[in-house]
């Protein structure tokens, strides 16, 4: 079973040489780490960056330099800062790559919810409604299985949704999926290390489809 | 040029009473209107609705006024750093209206550039989207929004002149610029208040005509909300 650097190491072999990127909150923030240092990739942060770099060394954090997480980072040379409006445009009209964010469940059809429980918890959907929404390339990066052992990858999103048919791959600690979202459906490609099939089955409350041979990830 | 200068924030927010609209400028803690906010605090002007990304922390930001218990609607996008707005939330004290973030920032850019409406494939399918005209175009829905209609913005540059134009540093300057065009009246709080001519016309970001009072700031603390610094 992958931990979050797992799953974020094995996310960050699709990532191309050119590619504009957008990282979410969490697993997907980890990915950074993993991008081959030969290929040519730059970081959009929603908040109104083109070309975030590392975290700063202590003592050079700047109030006035912060990710869509609010953490603090540093610059890249070529960087582009721009307001909020234009930040979304560039979201809008598909000159981001790629888009790789959490969830808290996906449905079979590629729905997303990952912004509220209704009683619960409150925090706000932030930008992920409109990347989602607009995203040609979108990757979820995602736990499985709840604490209390219940599959994510549901028939059906229980929460308020985050958008409609619009996830076409999973990461999770289990498995890659490619998900069919015209006949519905989670298709298992890829195994993580010594993970069963019959295990990722019993791990996708969903559609579930698996081809004769599942190859382990290569990470 | 015309002088778009007052002596502080109480001046600055002068003829905002209880009730109004407000946008105010920043992501998170980066950018917002510090002695604004402060001023607002103090007078303790209430009934207020507040357009902005985020609603400070329990401490520092729009947090302040939400602890006194001055804002009755907050629109915002996205609001997980703070607890007392959860919990007015959830008591329902509080009346609140989450918006997706590009939408936020596009209802605001429409009011600058005077255009009622946009429309955006955010939330489509979602509870966004109920009570919302619904287009298709080429195949794909779309959602109308409304462009904001508030009676001030507030927002914080780095620098400005007398004239009112800004100039905005680094991420600082997230909603700050469409906020800065949206607001019936536009305050610009400054870290530095710079004469005329000292600002080089290619580099500004908002043009004075968007600002109707402009001040420096003073004592600006410009809290870090999450400090990351790099392994060895």
């Amino acid at each position: 079973m992958l931990d979050k650097n797992g799953i974020a190491k094995r996310i960050a072999k699709e990532i191309k040489d050119g590619y504009y990127v957008n990282l979410g909150i969490g697993i997907p923030t980890l990915v950074a780490n993993y991008i081959p240092e030969n290929i040519n990739v730059v970081l959009q942060s929603e908040n109104g960056l083109l070309g975030m770099g590392p975290f700063p060394h202590a003592g050079e954090e700047d109030a006035d330099l912060i990710n869509a997480g609010k953490q603090t980072i540093t610059m890249l040379p070529g960087s582009a800062i721009f307001d909020s409006a234009m930040s979304f445009g560039m979201i809008r009209s598909q000159k981001v790559d790629l888009t790789i964010l959490g969830a808290m469940e996906v449905s079979e059809y590629g729905d997303i919810a990952n912004w509220k429980i209704p009683g619960k918890l409150v925090k706000g959907m932030g930008g992920a409604m409109d990347l989602v929404a607009s995203a040609k390339n979108i990757i979820v990066a995602m736990q499985q299985v709840n604490k209390a052992g219940e599959s994510k990858l549901l028939r059906q999103c229980t929460l308020p949704l985050t958008g409609v048919r619009c996830i076409r791959k999973i990461v999770t600690e289990l498995a890659v999926f490619e998900v069919d979202a015209e006949n519905g459906g989670f298709h298992l490609l890829e195994r993580a290390p010594g993970i069963s099939v019959d295990e990722i089955r019993n791990a996708t409350a969903g559609k579930f489809f698996a081809p004769v041979h599942v190859p382990e990830m290569d990470l | 040029m015309i002088n778009k200068v007052v002596t502080d924030a109480g001046a600055a927010i002068a003829g905002i009473t209880d009730g109004m609209t407000l946008m105010l400028g920043g992501f998170g803690l980066c950018g917002i209107p510090e002695n604004c906010i402060r001023e607002i605090v103090a007078r303790g002007i209430s009934g207020l609705t507040c357009i902005s990304n985020n609603a400070g922390v329990d401490d520092f930001g729009i947090g302040l006024m939400l602890r006194k218990r001055q804002v009755k609607k907050m629109i915002a996008s996205y609001v997980g750093e703070n607890a007392e707005f959860e919990r007015q939330l959830l008591t329902g004290e509080l009346e609140v209206e989450l918006v997706p973030q590009g939408t936020l920032a596009t209802r605001c850019m429409a009011a600058g550039y005077g255009m009622p409406a946009i429309f955006t494939p955010a939330g489509v399918g979602t509870e966004v989207a109920e009570g919302k005209e619904v287009r298709n175009f080429g195949g794909k829905d779309y959602l109308m929004e409304m462009a904001f209609d508030a009676d001030f913005a507030i927002v914080k540059a780095w620098k400005g002149d007398t004239a009112g134009n800004l100039v905005y540093r680094q991420t600082a300057r997230n909603f700050n610029p469409v906020m800065a065009m949206a607001g019936k009246i536009t305050i610009a709080e400054v870290e530095e208040l710079v004469p005329v001519g000292a600002l080089d016309p290619d580099h500004i970001h908002t043009p004075g005509i968007y600002v109707h009072r402009i001040f420096q700031g003073t004592n600006y603390e410009k809290r870090i909300e999450q400090r990351t610094v790099r392994g060895h």
